[in-house]
């Protein structure tokens, strides 16, 4: 039976902590990604046509705001909890009786948000170097709330692993960032040696990405539809081994 | 139905250094309104049987019961007739006093709470730090919070662990005088804490662990009879006769040996005579927890004076029944 009674106040905590420190968890990817696309922008712009008639900065856009909904999804519900886990707080949420439900709503939930505040402010600054179209917007929605949830999720299962900061660090460095980078936010997989697209569709944030510029541009490396099937089976199934270790307590009630 | 029901408690760890146990067979049952003190040296399982009772660590066995809800498999129903004052002074650094309260209140499904909030801070004294930052509070103000924190939710079970280790004397009294209030207005108080005079001031019953076993279980009172009822207490700068001296608590200048009667206390007096130590300040009294909690403690290998698992009057009937 899912339970949510409490999880609300757990969501509207979780927005909070962050909304609170929001120049370092909204402004500052923000800016991170506005790098971004001003170097790689300036450098690469009309040297690479990725998609026939598609500036390189346009085409790059989506890709930034994607890797950091993603990113920033990751980060929330990962560090909150290893911070709470370290600073011991988490004690004030082990004690009340919100069910494993209730803790994978609210945390994922709170990550959604946070991934898409700061993908909406990168791009409204992004926004004005190479005004997008919006194709099929519809696939923007579903790859932004599913990529966002999935990413929530895993870092739901990062926090509740990691017992100290650098093996978060590592999580984040050695696991998420070579998966995005290695996605096709920069370029599309295409341009790749044989070998590399192999790797690359293994990928499921290469998905996330293609599916979501899919809705700007209405073209994409692969059917929007097998995108789907892959961000959506991800999702499910990293949403399961959170709730299961939720329930089971892994790490938390010894 | 007991407020409280440990019934054939185990914990045990297994690490790299082998299996350590951490709780052996602990059964014991709270009533409901008792205010009730859990005693023991560092190490010998309070917290840990505490932490079995909050939901924070799985017993290795046996069974714990808060009003009737096993705190296992009716985790929920337990964890909401129980408020916890955690050991480590905790807090959560992004809110407020008031923030960190209506969260708590929101986690139980407690809404529209703020008379009650209000008078808490009240009676704790942080009134005027409601709007404060968690960070910004002295040690004593956010142990003061962490009260506030496990009465949010108005629980009838209230579970205190060394709330006053570190605190200050004026917030002790403060502490204890609420608490005791709630206890007279029917919650039931669970107690464990190093500062013993406050165990026999407060406590109806007394519960005391050593290597994770239960070694004492009975009414403070019968505790405090039942062991050497006089104490004689001096203060000397001179070393003490090799016969005295095993059997006195020294602490700097002051010295106590244990009496059982008058008798006694002559004998005592006449060896140190004879032994021409020189005192001052002598007094003949009473003897307190801390005594009867070190003779317990210091039984050693030999059976301890008082054994609650085998019945002392006091032990209701259901302790040390198997689930």
């Amino acid at each position: 039976m899912i339970r949510l009674a409490g999880a609300r106040t757990l969501f509207f905590k979780e927005v909070l902590r962050f909304w609170k420190v929001g120049f370092q968890t909204v402004a500052a990817p923000v800016l991170t990604a506005m790098m971004y696309l001003l170097i790689f922008g300036h450098v690469m712009q009309g040297r690479v046509e990725v998609f026939p008639g598609v500036g390189y900065t346009s085409f790059l856009i989506p890709g930034l705001v994607m890797m950091s909904v993603l990113q920033n999804s990751f980060a929330n519900s990962s560090s909150s909890l290893v911070q709470s886990k370290i600073t011991g707080n988490l004690v004030f949420l082990l004690l009340s009786p919100l069910s494993h439900w209730a803790w994978f709503v609210a945390y994922v939930g709170a990550s959604m948000v946070r991934g898409l505040v700061v993908g909406l402010g990168v791009f409204l600054v992004t926004v004005w170097f190479a005004p997008p179209a919006f194709a099929q917007p519809l696939w923007i929605v579903v790859f932004m709330v599913l990529g966002s949830g999935m990413l929530g999720a895993l870092g739901l299962i990062a926090g509740l692993w990691a017992d100290k900061f650098d093996q978060m660090a590592g999580f984040q460095n050695f696991i998420i960032m070579p998966m995005t980078f290695l996605s096709g936010v920069f370029y599309s997989v295409h341009s790749l040696p044989t070998f590399w697209l192999q790797v690359s569709h293994l990928n499921p944030f290469f998905y996330m990405i293609d599916g979501f510029r899919r809705g700007f541009f209405g073209t994409s490396d692969v059917s929007p539809w097998i995108s789907l099937g892959v961000v959506g089976g991800s999702f499910v199934v990293v949403s399961a081994v959170a709730l299961h270790l939720l329930k089971t307590g892994y790490k938390l009630r010894p | 139905m007991p407020a409280v029901s440990f019934q054939q408690v185990e914990k045990t760890y297994t690490g790299a250094s082998g299996t350590f146990r951490a709780l052996d067979s602990v059964s014991f049952d709270i009533p409901q309104g008792e205010f009730f003190g859990l005693l023991g040296p560092n190490g010998a399982g309070k917290t840990t049987l505490i932490s079995v009772l909050a939901g924070l660590t799985r017993p290795s066995g046996g069974r714990v019961t808060v009003m009737g809800f096993d705190v296992q498999r009716d985790a929920a129903a337990a964890r909401k007739a129980l408020g916890v004052v955690p050991q480590e002074l905790v807090f959560d650094p992004f809110f407020t006093v008031r923030e960190a309260l209506r969260i708590q209140s929101g986690y139980f499904g407690v809404r529209r709470n703020g008379a009650w909030i209000d008078e808490l801070l009240e009676h704790l004294g942080l009134t005027d730090k409601a709007d404060a930052n968690m960070r910004q509070l002295s040690g004593g103000m956010k142990r003061r919070v962490l009260v506030a924190q496990a009465l949010v939710h108005r629980p009838p079970v209230i579970v205190l662990d060394e709330p006053t280790a570190g605190v200050d004397v004026e917030l002790r009294q403060t502490l204890w005088a609420f608490i005791a209030r709630l206890n007279r207005e029917g919650h039931t108080v669970l107690l464990t804490t190093h500062y013993l005079e406050e165990a026999e001031a407060l406590c109806h019953r007394i519960g005391m662990l050593k290597q994770g076993k239960l070694v004492a279980l009975d009414r403070t009172a019968n505790l405090l009879a039942a062991t050497a009822s006089t104490m004689l207490r001096f203060k000397t700068d001179q070393a003490l006769p090799a016969a005295l001296a095993g059997q006195a608590r020294v602490t700097g200048r002051i010295v106590q040996l244990k009496a059982r009667d008058a008798a006694d206390v002559e004998r005592l007096l006449a060896a140190l005579r004879e032994a021409q130590v020189r005192i001052e300040d002598l007094e003949i009294g009473r003897a307190d927890l801390e005594d009867v909690f070190l003779e317990i403690m210091h039984a050693g290998g030999r059976q301890p004076a008082l054994d609650g698992a085998t019945g002392l009057g006091d032990v209701p009937a259901s302790a040390g029944v198997a689930a």
